[in-house]
């Protein structure tokens, strides 16, 4: 990887203002791919969800998942958009070994979504309004598995594997509008509205919109202006940028190479890139000396569609509550402040605070739990807060035993440690760990007697009034009880028989 | 055996379903036929003996044990190479496909195996349907029946050459720009373009989607009615196929009528350029309909002049997308797979070798016609042509129920006449290709002979879309009228092979 340079993330923007545009692709959760009948289920053997259809084989022909065109509407309408009252697929012709007919039933002018826009939400609470272009229905490729290069790309490969099994599943493509006037906050308005739309996306259950697993993926393109200057400049196009970190990170380092780039002199070449997830980095991909020519047309395999206007006001009357406005709700509900909503809302806990409140928890225990060990757990085994094996239900629990006084915060923490190690419902795990506060005032009494006497030096000091060298004493106390004793009722025991 | 193969298919389910006959004699005379007379025609591909004989020992043990037979059930069937046959080799005429055994069936080919239908292979054809004379197969051409140093007209070339050396009784063509009437035309036989969409597309290899049409191919109007029935009708795997009910085809071949009809002439369908003996063939045919109590009425379309010159850029371009397929990635031929070459080049090695001229021809063109910066002058300009050339016709049938025509500007031409020049190639389907650009239906069929030839002519008649049930009842008054008059079928002055 060439060394790139870069100015300064401050004197870039001294100088120069950032224009983002942002392409979202979405993968539907249809349970049957966009032009035919086959499964889209994740993890099947490789070409083992295969027809003719998706497998471009002469002959064979789409016909249109109805189910596809709803979710389109749906988001179209989430996102503000006009529906058409008639579209048309169209055929973006390019060759690839991975796409099966050589060329992409995908929409070109004539969306079925247009016009729209999407609110979201910065970590200061301040409301951004990004513009939509259009939400388009397209079909994905299938699967190149480069083996023998170095990097997994194709150059340097001895051959490739092909499956098939992803090629027509349902796309829906997002387009902006040029992101004009985010100044400094362009990388994170781009991350909050990748954010804000992966959380749409599942609010509407259209799709599960997992990053991690190709479900929702983010093209980044970004051009830098002279401050003051009207027409935008020459735009680079970062692709498969695939964590909402990334998408900031990305943005930024693109920020910091164009000003570079423009500020020693010289021209920005329109490309795409690479980003590389290891520096945060992107690389040159392929250069656009002309513009690529997709011979877009009509296709003439398909119908066009008119999406009946009861139908889609029927869609738009049963549009569930949107994100912005629920979280509005929620931070209200739960007492929180912009910036913790904000940061429930990256770590992907909104659902399960609210699960785990729904399961009997206040408000406060199912964000702090969630928040802090569940989300530091996540982080440190690289998965998502969802995919923690601990249930909305059982933090319900342990958040009930620690409100009845029968677990401390300590005591938790090992609970939940067991439940991820998979030894069965937090009650189960404090049986079989044996981890009750102890109450038993005789044994607690004996064990503030046996402290005491350790300690003989400290025990004077609190005697000739120095309350600050308790803590000692109570920590030797947790210390002979293992930890099971309840901190507050010791040092209660504590002063009461050494300040009588 | 040589009754047999030259009863009509209406002819020989009648004496299959009285037991006069069984499928297995009916399918055994055809393939002593094939086996007989087609190294001099080559009309066949690939021969499906076993495949044949089997589907008529089924129709047979079917008979056998009472149950109710279709009304094609045990007529042996040529099928053009562009429908997919699972387990039966499908090349649309092209070396890139040699070799590929499809896994699945063509609706149409469904269609005929669920009616009984005996197939008793695949035709030859222009490479991917595109040509006028078969000369464009891969696999060498096919001669005509009335005289073998003669093209056959294509693409359908072999599904026409069949039917006229009684190799089959029932064919399947399929019509982008004529390739079903045309050849019907040259070959004395009847050929049917239905309306598009009338006819399910899934399975048959794509050429031109928005013109492609699959349709039916006979000796007479009423048997091409039978196999129109058998394969027409709302197919949910092509979102284009009409969801309506089949037109009353077979009712209106039986019934053969045209007292009050009106019939349009229209003008700029013939005139200049157009070989003598089909001038006169065509105008006789005029005054039969005349003598049968049909109105003629002339008419005009300008828009059509721009017909040839639409389709050349709308085919192509269609054809450019729909032939990327053909990357040696997943069937069919493979070039350069020897380790030294990337996935790009064994694609564009394969292509080079798999494709015949006519076909890179095509998909330079249509590649050019859809470039940025040249879409609206060619792919746009040609489609509003459409639009126009579409309007001609409901400007015509408000005035008039059908329209006829010559099939062809000519009578059959010698093989490798025309081969290097595709712009005269062309030509050879001014009558038809309006039609398809409006996505009408129309037949082809016997009007006699060409007196300085002795070649067949061909009758084009037009109906309006949805309408394709005229095209039959005027075609059995006409047919009834000119058999009357010859004495015996058009066809039976072919030459003995």
């Amino acid at each position: 990887m060439t060394v790139t340079d870069l100015l300064s993330y401050e004197d870039a923007l001294a100088s120069y203002d950032p224009v983002m545009g942002l392409e979202v692709h979405v993968e539907l959760g249809t349970r049957t791919k966009m032009f035919c009948g086959c499964s889209t289920a994740l993890g099947a053997e490789p070409n083992s969800q295969t027809c003719p259809t998706c497998l471009g084989l002469p002959g064979a022909l789409p016909v249109v998942n109805e189910s596809g065109v709803e979710s389109a509407i749906r988001i179209g309408l989430a996102l503000n958009c006009e529906i058409a009252q008639w579209c048309r697929f169209a055929r973006k012709n390019y060759f690839y070994p991975d796409m099966p007919k050589n060329f992409q039933t995908s929409q070109y002018d004539e969306p079925i979504a247009y016009n729209g826009y999407l609110d979201v939400q910065l970590e200061d609470g301040e409301v951004f309004r990004v513009h939509i272009e259009r939400a388009h229905m397209e079909e994905d490729t299938g699967k190149s598995t480069h083996i023998g290069g170095a990097t997994g790309r194709i150059h340097g490969a001895s051959h490739s594997l092909l499956d098939y099994n992803r090629a027509g599943i349902p796309l829906i493509e997002i387009v902006t509008k040029p992101i004009e006037g985010a100044g400094a906050r362009a990388p994170e308005v781009a991350r909050a509205y990748v954010a804000e739309l992966r959380e749409l996306i599942r609010a509407l259950g259209v799709s599960e919109a997992r990053m991690e697993m190709g479900q929702l993926r983010c093209d980044v393109n970004l051009s830098l202006r002279p401050l003051g200057e009207k027409k935008f400049g020459t735009r680079s196009e970062t692709k498969n940028v695939n964590s909402l970190r990334s998408v900031e990170r990305a943005a930024r380092f693109e920020i910091q190479r164009h000003a570079a780039v423009l500020s020693s002199g010289g021209t920005i070449v329109q490309e795409t890139r690479h980003f590389h997830e290891e520096d945060g980095s992107t690389t040159s991909g392929r250069i656009k000396e002309e513009a690529e020519d997709y011979r877009y047309f009509p296709e003439p395999d398909l119908v066009p569609i008119a999406p009946p206007r009861e139908w889609v006001e029927e869609l738009r009357g049963s549009l569930p509550e949107l994100p912005l406005a629920r979280r509005e709700r929620l931070k209200k509900e739960w007492g929180i402040s912009d910036f913790e909503m904000q940061s429930a809302l990256n770590a992907g806990a909104i659902d399960l605070i609210t699960a785990t409140i729904d399961a009997g928890a206040d408000a406060a225990s199912a964000r702090k739990w969630w928040m802090g060990e569940l989300a530091r757990h996540a982080n440190e085994a690289g998965v998502e807060l969802s995919e923690v094996a601990i249930t909305p239900q059982q933090v319900a629990r342990i958040s009930a035993l620690v409100a009845a006084g029968e677990l401390n915060d300590k005591l938790a923490r090992q609970v939940i440690e067991g439940v991820l190690a998979g030894e069965g419902d937090p009650d189960r795990v404090v049986e079989k760990r044996g981890l009750k506060v102890v109450s038993d005032e005789g044994a607690l009494n004996a064990a503030v007697d046996q402290a005491i006497a350790d300690n003989a030096a400290v025990a004077d000091k609190i005697r000739g009034g120095n309350l600050a060298a308790a803590g000692a004493l109570i920590g030797a106390v947790m210390k002979l009880t293992r930890g099971q004793a309840d901190a507050k009722r010791v040092r209660e025991l504590v002063l009461e028989k050494l300040q009588g | 055996m040589t009754d047999i193969i030259r009863l009509t298919a209406a002819e020989t389910a009648a004496r299959i379903a009285s037991g006069e006959l069984t499928a297995v004699e009916v399918a055994e005379a055809h393939l002593a036929r094939i086996e007989a007379v087609d190294e001099k025609v080559h009309a066949y591909l690939h021969v499906d003996r076993e495949g044949a004989l089997a589907q008529a020992r089924a129709v047979d043990a079917k008979r056998a044990a009472g149950e109710p037979l279709g009304p094609l059930a045990g007529v042996p069937l040529a099928l053009k190479d562009i429908f997919t046959t699972e387990g039966v080799p499908t090349t649309v005429g092209s070396k890139i496909l040699e070799g590929w055994i499809p896994p699945y069936d063509a609706t149409v080919t469904k269609r005929l195996k669920d009616a009984d239908v005996v197939i008793l292979g695949k035709t030859n054809m222009d490479e991917f349907a595109m040509g006028s004379s078969t000369e464009n197969s891969a696999y060498g051409p096919t001669g005509n029946p009335w005289d073998l140093t003669r093209v056959p007209g294509g693409s359908g070339g072999g599904s026409a050459a069949a039917l006229a050396s009684y190799q089959a009784p029932l064919a399947i063509g399929t019509d982008t720009g004529g390739s079903i009437r045309q050849p019907a035309a040259v070959t004395g036989t009847v050929g049917v373009k239905p309306t598009y969409g009338g006819v399910s597309r899934y399975g048959m290899v794509a050429f031109s989607s928005s013109l492609d049409q699959g349709g039916p191919c006979a000796r007479t109007v009423l048997d091409a009615a039978l196999l129109h029935e058998v394969i027409a009708g709302h197919d949910p795997m092509d979102s284009t196929s009409i969801d309506a009910p089949v037109p009353p085809v077979v009712e209106a071949a039986r019934s053969g009528d045209v007292a009050g009809l009106r019939v349009g002439v229209v003008k700029e369908l013939g005139g200049e350029g157009y070989q003598a003996g089909v001038v006169e063939r065509f105008n006789e045919s005029v005054e039969l309909l005349r003598g049968l109590g049909a109105e003629v009425v002339e008419l005009s379309c300008p828009s059509f002049t721009y017909a040839l010159a639409a389709y050349y850029l709308i085919a192509p371009s269609e054809c450019s997308s729909n032939l990327a397929r053909f990357d040696a990635m997943r069937y069919g031929l493979r070039v350069g797979d020897d380790g030294s070459h990337s996935a790009e080049e064994v694609t564009a090695l394969t292509r080079e070798a798999g494709f015949g001229p006519e076909v890179k021809r095509r998909i330079i063109l249509g590649t050019y016609a859809l470039s940025s910066g040249y879409y609206d002058a060619y792919y746009g300009s040609a489609q509003k042509v459409r639009t126009l050339i579409a309007r001609d016709f409901e400007r015509a049938f408000e005035q008039v129920d059908v329209v006829v025509s010559p099939t062809t500007p000519t009578t059959a031409f010698p093989i490798g006449e025309r081969v290097d020049d595709p712009l005269a190639m062309y030509l050879a389907d001014l009558c038809t290709i309006p039609v398809n650009l409006a996505g009408n239906a129309a037949m082809s069929l016997p009007c006699g002979l060409a007196p300085e030839d002795g070649l067949p002519v061909g009758l084009q008649i037009i109906a309006p879309a949805l309408k394709d049930d005229r095209l039959y009842r005027v075609g059995a008054a006409v047919e009834a009228a000119f058999v009357a008059k010859w004495g015996h079928p058009l066809l039976e002055e072919a030459p003995q092979l």
